[in-house]
């Protein structure tokens, strides 16, 4: 039961504020004289310059970093999430499910990105009758509603109800859809192309030894899917998931020796609202009546069998106590038809750096003083590939006695295909009602890898 | 200082500035000052030389990021650089570099101190000065041994600037603030005394805050001061506003310097040259005449500055005081503060006439202030302010304002704040004792002191009015009569109650001739307020009403009931249970006369030193010690006024209950509810009183069984050669056994001596021992009436199938017992097997004719015969475990029926029979015990464990033995006795 919202830019100052209960920051002046010489310190603030103002004073500008994401200020929690330079603060007194604030909180953030693009302090200014609007329907006495973007597009439109020509019927149905069982489509939608997109992201986390030893690494995917289907279409998602593999194999052992190394093991997966748990739980199969437009299917996760998409291997040597070389070489680990983009390797330098010698054979590389890097950037990189960097570093004597830490290298990259090796195997789409089949539908499935925290000790 | 010129600016720092200002967030103000930081690194690379200008600009770039809070590690070597620089500027942010960011690094700390030696060296004035504001801003010890040496050197140099002195002059006083033993005292220390002639002001004002700081450790060193610094002083008092010119702060000249001349003065006594002291009087005087004229300017700073001067003047007066004139002058000028707008002032003037009453000289100026002071105690709006008027008020008191400022300060002790509640009390009360004129005026005024803030009236206030009542024959029958009157109130302090039980104990007879104030209603006055007493004052009203029984005997039979009554004679409290016991014995014991020797009016207390004077030393009040002082200058007159004089005994009054009897030092050591545990002062009264009689009433035991000391002559073989024939149950018909038989019985479960039963016939005591399965018992028939018993046949019985258990033996007595005397019989006890029940004791006699018949259990059960065993802790828990059969333990969780009290119990469960064992259960609040029962045919081990909960007053007792039934019967016998 969340007490509030609000939202603050990076100055702490407040954009939107919306309270839902009257606990948090409403206590009367007259109760606290009586109370106040009794009370300890902190909560005497929170209450005579109310929860915005302990919210601003204790985490945005707290000398000391706030880390966690959960502040308790005298019986007050507060509940953040940072989007660039905005604040979003849940306020609540009571004894709430914190995992469902975040929920909101993210799925908040989602639906103001849905409405007008990047969540910056220009466009919540600019929007702030809608966000508060948004807020009236999604959080209801601090209890959330309905957040799914494409249902509330129905009915919070950013042109004025009077554009959208809503008739009384279609204004009945919006009563009737959000209310119904399912309430993330609405009925009598119709496309003339039927046509889905299925995206496959992950990203992989890694952190080596300066000895090439995995310490750690997993990989956390996630299935976006944009339908423009028709109807109230019924969809059952198949991918290479070991047990359902395994289950299949069962019939037909020449299959599973065929497909056996090519399924994945995964370690955990949530579903979108709209995905049939229990049919999950009995046949593992995934089906569903998907929301029009864009949502998230699913999130997974997996430890085992990662294909590691770059190997970094570094050697640093110091020379002296003023001079450090350091090589740095990358070698990318797939198929050499695919192309991985947008490759970024960071190489801290110490502290004491002052001055930085670069060569390199492809790409470009820079040492930023500012973050106390070399940034060394690869447009794109076929794979079996593998690159090299060399830096000389000039370094400052210090008076300073403490060793410099050596954080690790860093890397950024992207690559078009899933490095857990997760395979989508098929998306059918049932429309009993309405005459297309499966067949008709265009399908497009698009794998993309990301960099997570992609680590090595040097 | 030069500022730093136009040309001069440094653009990049401004720039950098201001980039960090417009930063958004903490992270980018971080970015900035990491490419900050890369770029000046690069710049103190070192592979081209940079010029004094930029070197200049990124130490003050260094210096901006470290007091943002950043780390800095390097650029210390540029900036020791910049110290050898010939231009002011880079100079002197090289310096500014190394006073907030040197740390000990020893290279780095040789370098600064050559370059520091230097520029002393240097004879430009303004890098001399550079270098000793860096060694005062350090003020490291390191630094200190360097330089210590050279800078008195420096500072009484012919050739130095005034400003390189004044800057001497002060580094001098730091370091010597930092570490005195580094500074070395020489020739140059009278040379430094002469810098008072300087004709440089600034000079001067160092120099005094030197010697100042030097002259607390040696003032020998520095005496001829006096008479510089005085000139000095007069000079400037006697200059006109104009004279000084940069040293005149609005109108008044160089106050700063004024006020330090006045304190060094306060650091001697006063001088002894005529001329000299002449010449200081003549400058006080001019202080004071100043003080009267009207201000030059409306200006705060103004009057601030002149009245600085003022008050350190005033001080100096008060510290020679010698010189009644300006005593008086400096009291009036005071007086005219008391009602200034200012607070401050207000304050100080108090504070200042408080120092000022102590004098002899003006005492009197300062008393004709005492309206304006009340009226300040009464109306002032800031508490410290009040504090001060309420210490002066003290200060100012003597007898002929002694009333009128008691009565005052009673009543603002109404309205005063909490804080200071206690500390007025007890100067209420000392200003009572020590100005009283007659004493009923005191006793009024405590009483009055305890009515308001009874609270905050300490034990030795109101120990010292009884002390000062009892000394004080011609005050005590006021004394009862007030207290009676006060006590009438609906809702008194428990403090008056007590003061009051006192004296209406001691004196209440002077009053009881008043039928409104007769014996009955004076006690049931005081017992009104006894419920709602704490345990003390209970203890107090108790022997309040044993001395009435004395003074008035006609209360005795309404008192003896109130200490009759169970909650009295079975309290909680073993105090109040103790004289409730004792005192009604006493009531029914003795006679008038020993009544009256015992509860003899108190006799006069030795005369002590006040322990409230004693209190408020201990609390220190700023107050306080002007008022010792008092003391002193009163003790002449203090004819009357016996109680303070200062006597170096520091004993603290005792307690009055504690006099009254005595009886506290002495608490029983088991708290039995018996009467049979009386002190000492009981046996005392019943062997002198002519009544007492041995077997009447509750004789204390001891008495009792001395008397009874040498056992029977005959030896017990012949006993047990003769079995009573008597032991035989068939024969006789034996009647069940008296009611409280079994609760009599429960007595002995932990001890073998004492009074079985009684009545108001007979009384039967018993004394036993037990050894392994044998025992030997005697039992006393005392005959308690004056008649002869007539067939006394005492017969033992075996109910059941005891017989089998357990063999008694016992010997005929003669049949007749005559009165007042005692017969015994002795019985021999064997024990065969474990046996539950006890055997039963009949009586059977013939008193003035008719047939008296009485069964009784003999106080004879299994644990008597429990051998103790002692064992470690392994040996204990292996038993204990092999003790483990649900039937072998018996356990009982009870409520404490006696209050918990460790020893008692350790002494209850060895009367038990069995050993204790220490350190075995690791709960040392637990108590473990081990035997063996020996019986002739078997031994039966027996382990226990009593745990006591003293919050929920429970007890948990595990017994384990080899036999069942034993287990269970030892758990209720010893579950009895908690």
């Amino acid at each position: 039961m969340i007490g509030g919202l609000f939202i603050y830019n990076h100055k702490g100052e407040v954009l939107i504020s919306r309270v839902y209960r009257d606990d948090i920051g409403k206590r009367q002046a007259a109760d606290l004289a009586v109370f106040s010489s009794s009370w300890p310190f902190l909560e005497e603030r929170v209450n005579r310059r109310n929860a915005v103002d302990a919210f601003r004073v204790n985490v945005i500008h707290a000398r000391q970093q706030v880390r966690s994401p959960v502040t308790n200020i005298a019986r007050t929690s507060f509940f953040h999430v940072k989007r660039s330079n905005i604040w979003l603060a849940a306020v609540t007194k009571q004894n709430v499910n914190a995992a469902m604030v975040f929920e909101f909180l993210y799925k908040m953030c989602d639906v103001m990105a849905a409405y007008f693009g990047k969540i910056s302090e220009e466009n919540i200014k600019n929007n702030f009758v809608l966000i508060y609007e948004l807020l009236d329907e999604i959080l209801d006495f601090g209890y959330p509603q309905n957040s799914e973007t494409g249902a509330l597009k129905t009915f919070i439109t950013q042109q004025g109800i009077k554009s959208q020509h809503q008739t009384k019927e279609e204004q009945s149905q919006i009563t009737s859809q959000v209310t119904g069982q399912i309430g993330w489509r609405r009925e009598g939608i119709k496309y003339r192309r039927n046509e889905l997109f299925l995206d496959v992201l992950e990203s992989v986390n890694l952190l080596m030894s300066p000895q090439g030893q995995v310490l750690s690494a997993h990989v956390s995917g996630r299935v976006v899917m944009k339908s423009y289907l028709s109807g109230m279409p019924e969809c059952k998602f198949g991918m290479n998931d070991k047990i359902v593999i395994e289950k299949q194999g069962k019939g037909t052992a020449d299959e599973t020796s065929k497909s056996g190394k090519q399924s994945i093991a995964i370690d955990d997966c949530t579903f979108h609202q709209c995905v049939r748990l229990s049919k999950f739980d009995s046949e593992r199969s995934i089906s569903f009546i998907p929301p029009d437009g864009e949502f998230e299917l699913m999130r997974y996760r997996t430890t085992k069998d990662i294909i590691l998409p770059f190997r970094v291997i570094p050697l640093v040597r110091e020379v002296g106590r003023t001079k450090l070389e350091v090589k740095v070489v990358i070698k990318s680990n797939f198929k050499p038809s695919l192309l991985a983009q947008k490759i970024e390797v960071r190489i801290p330098t110490p502290l004491n750096t002052s001055g930085v010698q670069v060569i390199c054979m492809k790409g470009k590389a820079k040492y930023k003083a500012s973050e106390n890097a070399i940034v060394w950037k690869i447009k794109r990189m076929a794979g079996m590939k593998e690159s090299q960097i060399s830096a000389e570093i000039e370094l400052l004597p210090t008076n300073d006695k403490k060793k410099w830490a050596r954080p690790p290298i860093s890397m950024n990259f992207e690559v078009p295909f899933a490095p857990s090796g997760l395979k989508v195997r098929y998306l059918k789409v049932f429309e009993p009602k309405l005459n297309y089949s499966d067949h008709d539908v265009i399908k497009w499935v698009r794998y993309i890898g990301r960099s997570g925290i992609y680590e090595t000790r040097c | 200082m030069p500022a730093v010129s136009k040309g001069d600016g440094m653009r990049g720092l401004a720039v950098f500035i201001s980039d960090i200002r417009n930063c958004k967030s903490k992270e980018a103000e971080i970015k900035r000052i990491n490419k900050e930081l890369a770029n000046i690194r690069s710049k103190f690379k070192g592979d081209k030389a940079l010029d004094g200008y930029s070197k200049k600009k990124y130490v003050c770039k260094l210096l901006f990021i470290f007091l943002l809070g950043h780390d800095i590690d390097f650029g210390h070597m540029e900036a020791v650089n910049l110290l050898s620089s010939n231009k002011y500027t880079e100079k002197q942010i090289g310096y500014l570099f190394i006073s907030v960011l040197v740390n000990s690094n020893s290279e780095l700390i040789r370098l600064i101190n050559n370059a520091i030696k230097n520029d002393l060296a240097s004879r430009n004035p303004t890098f001399m000065c550079l270098a000793l504001h860096c060694i005062a801003n350090v003020g490291s010890r390191e630094m200190g041994e360097a330089f210590a040496a050279d800078i008195p050197r420096i500072l009484v140099a012919g050739d130095s600037m005034d400003s390189v002195k004044q800057s001497a002059a002060l580094c001098l006083l730091r370091l010597y603030k930092a570490s005195p033993d580094l500074v070395p005292m020489g020739e140059w220390t009278a040379r430094v005394v002469h810098l008072l002639n300087d004709q440089h002001m600034g000079v001067v004002t160092a120099a005094v805050s030197l010697i100042t700081c030097l002259c607390k450790k040696n003032p020998d060193d520095f005496k001829t001061c006096i008479s510089l610094a005085v000139s000095r002083l007069s000079r400037i008092v006697s200059s006109a506003s104009t004279d000084l010119q940069d040293y005149t702060y609005y109108f008044v000249p160089a106050p700063w310097l004024s006020v330090k001349l006045l304190r060094l003065l306060q650091c001697y006594p006063p001088p002894e040259d005529a001329a000299v002291k002449g010449r200081l009087v003549e400058c006080l005087e001019t202080v004071l005449n100043k003080a009267q004229e009207p201000p030059k300017s409306k200006k705060v700073q103004h009057s601030n500055a002149k009245n600085a001067i003022l008050f350190e003047t005033i001080s100096l007066i008060i510290h020679y005081d010698s010189e009644p004139n300006l005593l008086v002058r400096a009291c009036n000028q005071l007086g005219q503060f008391l009602q200034h707008r200012e607070t401050n002032l207000r304050y100080l003037a108090l504070e200042s006439m408080c120092t000022l009453a102590s004098s002899e000289f003006s005492h009197e100026a300062v008393k004709t202030h005492i309206d304006t002071v009340i009226n300040a105690l009464k109306t002032e709006r800031d508490v410290s302010v009040r504090q001060r008027a309420a210490d002066l008020l003290y200060a100012m008191c003597d007898r002929s304002n002694a009333k009128q400022i008691v009565s005052e300060m009673l009543r603002y002790l109404e309205t005063a704040d909490y804080a200071i509640r206690e500390e007025i009390v007890l100067k209420v009360a000392i200003l009572a004792e020590k100005y009283a004129v007659d004493y009923s005026w005191y006793v009024d005024t405590i009483l009055n002191l305890i009515r308001i803030a009874g609270d905050y009236v300490s034990e030795e206030v109101w120990y010292r009015v009884l002390q000062i009542v009892t000394n004080r024959d011609d005050v005590q029958g006021y004394a009862a009569k007030t207290v009676f009157e006060a006590l009438q109130a609906p809702a008194c302090h428990e403090n008056m109650v007590k003061v009051g039980g006192y004296i209406l104990g001691e004196f209440g007879n002077l009053i009881a001739g008043d039928p409104r104030s007769s014996p009955p209603v004076q006690f049931s006055l005081l017992h009104s307020k006894f419920h709602l007493c704490s345990v003390a004052t209970r203890a107090l009203l108790l022997s309040t009403y044993i001395k009435f029984i004395n003074l008035f005997p006609e209360t005795k039979a309404t008192i003896q009931g109130v200490l009759r009554a169970g909650s009295q004679l079975r309290n909680a409290d073993v105090e109040l249970q103790q004289r409730a016991v004792e005192y009604l014995t006493l009531s029914s014991v003795a006679s008038t006369d020993v009544l009256a020797t015992v509860l003899e009016e108190m006799p006069p207390f030795p005369e002590r030193e006040s322990s409230i004077l004693a209190k408020l030393k201990r609390k220190k009040g700023p107050g306080a010690a002007s008022a010792l002082d008092d003391g002193r200058r009163d003790a002449s007159s203090n004819d009357i006024n016996g109680g303070v004089e200062p006597t170096p005994s520091t004993v603290s009054t005792p307690s009055p209950s504690a006099d009254l009897l005595g009886l506290r030092a002495a608490p029983p050591p088991a708290a039995a509810p018996a009467p049979a545990g009386a002190g000492n002062l009981l046996v005392d009264v019943s062997s002198e009183g002519p009544a007492a009689q041995p077997g009447l009433g509750p004789t204390p035991e001891e008495a009792f069984l001395s008397e009874l000391e040498p056992p029977a002559p005959e030896s017990p073989m012949a006993l047990l050669a003769d079995p009573a024939p008597a032991a035989d149950p068939g024969s006789e018909d034996i009647g069940s056994p008296i009611p409280e038989a079994d609760e009599l019985m429960n007595k002995f479960v932990c001890k073998n001596n004492g009074v079985l039963f009684e009545n108001q016939l007979l009384q039967i005591g018993v004394k036993s021992e037990f050894r392994q399965n044998l025992g030997r018992m005697y039992l006393f028939y005392g005959n308690k009436t004056s008649v002869q018993f007539q067939s006394f046949t005492p017969t033992v019985v075996h109910p059941g199938d005891l017989q089998t258990q357990l063999a008694v033996q016992t010997k005929r007595v003669a049949a007749q017992v005559d009165g007042g005397a005692q017969v015994q019989q002795v019985l021999n006890i064997e024990c065969l097997r474990d046996f539950l029940t006890p055997p039963l004791l009949s009586v059977r006699f013939r008193y003035g004719g008719a047939p008296q018949s009485l069964t009784l259990k003999l106080p004879v059960t299994i644990n008597k015969f429990f051998q103790p065993t002692e064992m470690a802790a392994q040996d204990f828990f292996q038993r204990w475990k092999q003790l483990s059969l649900p039937q072998q333990e018996a356990q009982k969780i009870f409520k404490a029926t006696h209050p918990m009290d460790a020893e008692v119990t350790k002494a209850k469960l060895l009367g038990f029979g069995s050993a204790l064992l220490d350190n075995v259960d690791p709960n040392p609040e637990n108590f473990v015990g081990a035997g063996i029962i020996q019986t002739k045919a078997l031994q039966v081990g027996c382990l226990l464990r009593l745990e006591p909960n003293a919050q929920a007053q429970m007890y948990r007792l595990t017994l384990r033995t080899s036999k069942e039934p034993v287990s269970r019967h030892l758990c209720e016998l010893l579950a009895q006795q908690f």
